[in-house]
């Protein structure tokens, strides 16, 4: 099956040839139909690319610790186009192309302006998006991992709320630094090895002095990406000013690419540094995990509380990444997968009353569960999955991070720990402000509960939350070689 | 060497210096329409660079001119954007009803100009070739000589010209006088005898001259002026060819006559890429003129190029080329832009004016979101492989500490070219645009193009072409 993985990367760019066609035979006047196919085009390109996905994940070997479907073609001093998957980011390709065509779903009634640049921004993003988990090239996981600044800064710039600009440039700025001190370090690898390529720069040991250097280079735009305190602030602002669909992919994947580079890179690359630097992540992430809990708990504004709790959530990540475990790294990753279904959700959740209401403010609401009886139940879902309750996906990949950095560092798992009861504290306080206070706005007299259409994207994200709560193993079986592997290789080297 | 096999090796410039001759004959005599002058010109600049690519190899004139693979590239790169400014030129004026038959030929003989800085093997041809390319620059910047600002701008460009023209020539003064000959190859010789400090008290004084000629900080002053002031086509002629011209006179001559001096010269042009692009970033922040913006970003830019030469490898020099000939066609493409863009007929030519493009002129806003994206050095467009390929080479060369200051400043940089992107997509609309001129616009939407994605493809043939050109410097 060679080649199926540029076809899924980038299958989404023939829905954007077809908009584009729109855009450039569209008569005048009547924009109204060309926003209507574009909706259409967009959500068929998803659908069929998340078809393609499962392909992807049906014919991956779990038994293989490699990389597979490998495609590799010369291309440009020395470059080489090279794709392939394996346990790392098989999985997050599947939770890309999940993802979109619901972002597209949740976009169909609320942007009303510029649809046809929307839905093109959305489906390249995508493309980018799904290109950096099969990148196997440095040069070409750069362009993929860097490329997806400019849409998402359109999309916050163009179609986001009152704050949009600052918004933007905060995200793109901070970003671009980062990004840019990873791209010295990928070009004096590549000058060290003389290949870019991933799996042959994976077996390949670097000074360790060398290391080090590398290594914080890397962390610079990791560390913004995922984003990890104290760099995490662009985060509630991006959040809140983008639309609910850039917010859902800004929580759901962008974020896991910080987590995914760390996994890919840092760990394997550099096992002497990261060994040396286990402390300083382990103490930057039960920061992140406390303090930002107790930020969110402070927060007026849902979609702010919910950015506030995506970084506590990705302390979490970061914590069981750097622990050198196999709980550690399979919790990490079932962490990121988790929370990008979960915290996704919950922006749609905001998405829905934010619609009606156009306000996030939590005073506002009140008193919900009395109109929208249903939608009290999907958020009260995916609160309690976003608290880490048994049962939903938020449970496994905590404790699993839990159980690994325990073995690696015993305080840095009990302070942890503590985040999961602040988690509770404020996912439960605002469910208990928005949904059972007594309903006194008369605003929300007439607020209707979910549409078909609502319903409709909310189904799969339940049934993803629970499955992987109650069965697990559907994650960790897939990602048990290449977790081991490297596992294997960082104690080896790192000497943890 | 006979004199017909040194003809056949410059016989590129030869014929350009005998159309340009022809042609003001003509003109003046015949008084034809100005329009065939023109097209005639735009012929011989393509003839010049077919003929630049398929011609012999080999050194003439007693070594004063070289012809190898790096003088080929250039040239033909060079005569190819110049016959690009030629169409944009031919196409703006005409709109103003002011195309007259001198302009093509000036153009012409700036092109031979860049031709002989090319192709240069001692002392005299470089100057010869700077002189003559700057003298018809000169009177392009004031070829509208009735707008105060282009007689302003092109006065400061004379006199400040003339200042780094009399730097280069102390410069190539004293090395005559240490090193004992003009060519290049005697003077490596000589500066690897011991005559070491008085030519490298010279060679200082001509990478002033030509740090000047291609507009890097410190000797940066004249161009924002200049590029405001002058004739937007004519702009886009000085951004692109001449800068090319004027780094790969640079890299013959510090490769070819200064080879054992290279950790000397390094450290100029590190302190002068650095400060460049420095500059270019943060004076760049708070300019509104458009083409003012685009003088600082050309500043930055060409520190980047510098990067790369002072790499002072045979990879730097290859990483400079390809950066060169990339920021051509981006640049290039930019000034197309602004000639398109017009309000009730006057230009458009303020970061304001730009509020809401992509509602009013949605083709014309991606072209130039292209080229700020570009400029930026963000993948996959072709800025960002022009950076990539400069870096690379100055990391290899042991000099990571510049790379990061390069990518940091472009950060910086990157701020006033998102306002323009910002400016485009997120603000109201100003108001209607003209419908803009096909040529300018066709240029436009062409450089747009080869910005990405046609430069996924380009380089995989610019790659090897650049890398033996710079295989014809004696360089590691």
């Amino acid at each position: 099956m060679s080649g199926i993985l540029s076809l899924t990367t980038f299958s989404p760019l023939i829905g954007v040839a077809a908009i584009l066609l729109i855009r450039l035979f569209g008569r005048e006047g009547q924009e109204e139909a060309a926003a209507r196919a574009a909706r259409w085009i967009a959500l068929v390109t998803t659908l069929a690319t998340f078809a393609l996905s499962i392909v992807v994940v049906a014919s991956f070997d779990a038994h293989q610790a490699g990389f597979q479907m490998v495609e590799n073609q010369p291309w440009f001093a020395g470059f080489r186009y090279r794709m392939g998957v394996d346990g790392l980011s098989v999985l997050f390709v599947l939770l890309t192309a999940f993802l979109l065509p619901l972002c597209i779903a949740a976009s169909w009634t609320s942007i009303k302006e510029r649809v046809l640049e929307y839905m093109i921004a959305f489906l390249v993003l995508e493309t980018l998006m799904i290109g950096v988990f099969c990148a196997l090239d440095l040069i070409v996981f750069y362009l993929f991992f860097e490329g997806q600044l400019m849409p998402m800064f359109l999309i916050i710039g163009v179609w986001g709320g009152q704050r949009r600009v600052y918004a933007a440039y905060k995200f793109f700025l901070y970003t671009l630094l980062g990004s840019v001190l990873m791209l010295a370090a990928i070009l004096a690898m590549i000058g060290i090895t003389h290949t870019s390529s991933i799996p042959d720069l994976l077996t390949y040991h670097f000074d360790p002095k060398l290391q080090v250097v590398l290594w914080l280079a890397f962390l610079a735009s990791f560390a913004v990406k995922l984003p990890m305190w104290p760099v995490h602030t662009w985060l509630p602002d991006a959040h809140v000013e983008a639309p609910t669909a850039g917010s859902v992919i800004l929580a759901g994947i962008l974020l896991k690419m910080g987590g995914y580079g760390f996994l890919r890179f840092s760990v394997p690359m550099f096992p002497n540094a990261s060994h040396t630097f286990a402390p300083l992540m382990f103490a930057l992430s039960v920061v992140a995990i406390v303090y930002t809990s107790l930020v969110a708990f402070r927060q007026t504004d849902v979609k702010k509380l919910i950015a506030y709790s995506s970084v506590a959530h990705m302390g979490f990540v970061t914590m069981g990444i750097f622990s050198g475990t196999l709980q550690g790294e399979q919790g990490a990753i079932f962490q990121m997968l988790s929370h990008g279904l979960i915290s996704g959700a919950l922006f749609l959740c905001v998405g829905v009353v934010y619609d009606r209401m156009h306000t996030r403010e939590i005073a506002f609401y009140g008193g919900l569960t009395a109109r929208m009886p249903w939608y009290a139940a999907v958020f009260m879902l995916f609160s309690l999955g976003n608290v880490g309750l048994p049962g939903t996906s938020g449970f496994v990949g905590e404790i699993l991070s839990l159980v690994g950095v325990y073995r690696a560092s015993t305080w840095t798992a009990i302070f942890a720990a503590t985040g999961v009861i602040l988690s509770a504290t404020y996912a439960l306080t605002l469910y208990r402000r928005m949904m059972f206070d007594p309903l006194t706005n008369p605003k929300l007299e007439t607020i209707t509960d979910l549409e078909p259409r609502e319903t409709a994207i909310f189904t799969p994200l339940i049934i993803g939350t629970v499955a992987l709560g109650l069965a697990p193993w559907l994650v960790l079986n897939l990602t048990m070689a290449s977790a081991a592997k490297y596992v294997a290789l960082y104690q080896l080297f790192g000497g943890g | 060497m006979n004199l017909a096999n040194a003809m056949m090796l410059a016989l590129p410039e030869l014929f350009l210096a005998i159309s340009a001759l022809a042609l003001l004959l003509v003109g003046a005599m015949l008084r034809p329409s100005a329009v065939a002058v023109w097209v005639a010109s735009g012929a011989a600049l393509i003839v010049a660079a077919v003929l630049a690519a398929i011609g012999p190899l080999g050194t003439a004139f007693a070594g004063g001119f070289v012809a190898d693979q790096a003088a080929a590239f250039a040239k033909v790169a060079i005569y190819l954007a110049t016959a690009v400014a030629l169409f944009l030129g031919s196409g703006w004026l005409g709109r103003l009803k002011a195309r007259q038959f001198e302009y093509p030929i000036l153009i012409l003989l700036s092109a031979l100009g860049m031709g002989i800085m090319a192709s240069s093997g001692d002392l005299i041809s470089l100057y010869v070739g700077v002189e003559l390319q700057s003298l018809a620059a000169y009177v392009l910047a004031a070829f509208r000589r009735d707008d105060a600002k282009a007689s302003e701008a092109a006065l400061k460009y004379f006199v400040l010209g003339a200042l780094s023209s009399g730097l280069l020539l102390y410069g190539a003064s004293l090395i005559y006088g240490f090193a004992g000959s003009v060519k290049f190859a005697d003077i490596a010789v000589a500066a690897h005898a011991g005559a070491a400090n008085g030519v490298l008290f010279g060679l200082v004084f001509l990478i002033c001259g030509l740090a000047f000629k291609v507009s890097a900080a410190p000797f940066h002053m004249w161009i924002p002026d200049v590029y405001e002031g002058a004739p937007t086509p004519v702009v886009a002629f000085f951004a692109a060819a001449p800068k090319l011209a004027a780094m790969v006179l640079f890299a013959r001559a510090l490769a070819d006559a200064f080879p054992g001096a290279a950790d000397q010269w390094r450290q100029v042009l590190i302190v002068i890429a650095v400060i460049s692009m420095l500059l270019g970033a943060f004076a760049g922040l708070v300019q509104k003129n458009l083409k003012r913006l685009w003088a600082y970003s050309s500043i930055a830019n060409i520190g980047y190029a510098l990067v790369g030469l002072s790499a002072g490898t045979q990879e730097g020099v290859q990483a400079m080329l390809v950066f060169m000939v990339l920021y051509m066609i981006d640049v290039t493409g930019f000034f197309a832009c602004l000639m398109a863009l017009n309000r009730d007929g006057k230009p458009m030519e303020t970061m304001d004016d730009m509020a809401g493009l992509m509602r009013e002129r949605p083709g014309m806003a991606l072209a130039m979101t292209a080229f700020a994206v570009s400029a930026i050095g963000f993948p996959p467009f072709s800025g960002f492989w022009a950076k990539v390929y400069v870096f690379k080479a100055i990391i290899d060369a042991g000099y990571g500490w510049v790379a990061v200051v390069g990518l940091v400043s472009s950060v910086v940089a990157a701020f006033y070219y998102l306002r323009l992107v910002k400016v485009m997509w997120f603000d109201p609309p100003g108001g209607a645009v003209d419908a803009g001129p096909a040529d300018a616009r066709g240029v436009a939407f062409a450089a747009a193009l080869f910005s990405f994605p046609v430069v996924l493809v380009a380089l995989i043939g610019l790659d090897p072409l650049a890398k033996s050109a710079a295989s014809a410097f004696g360089l590691g």
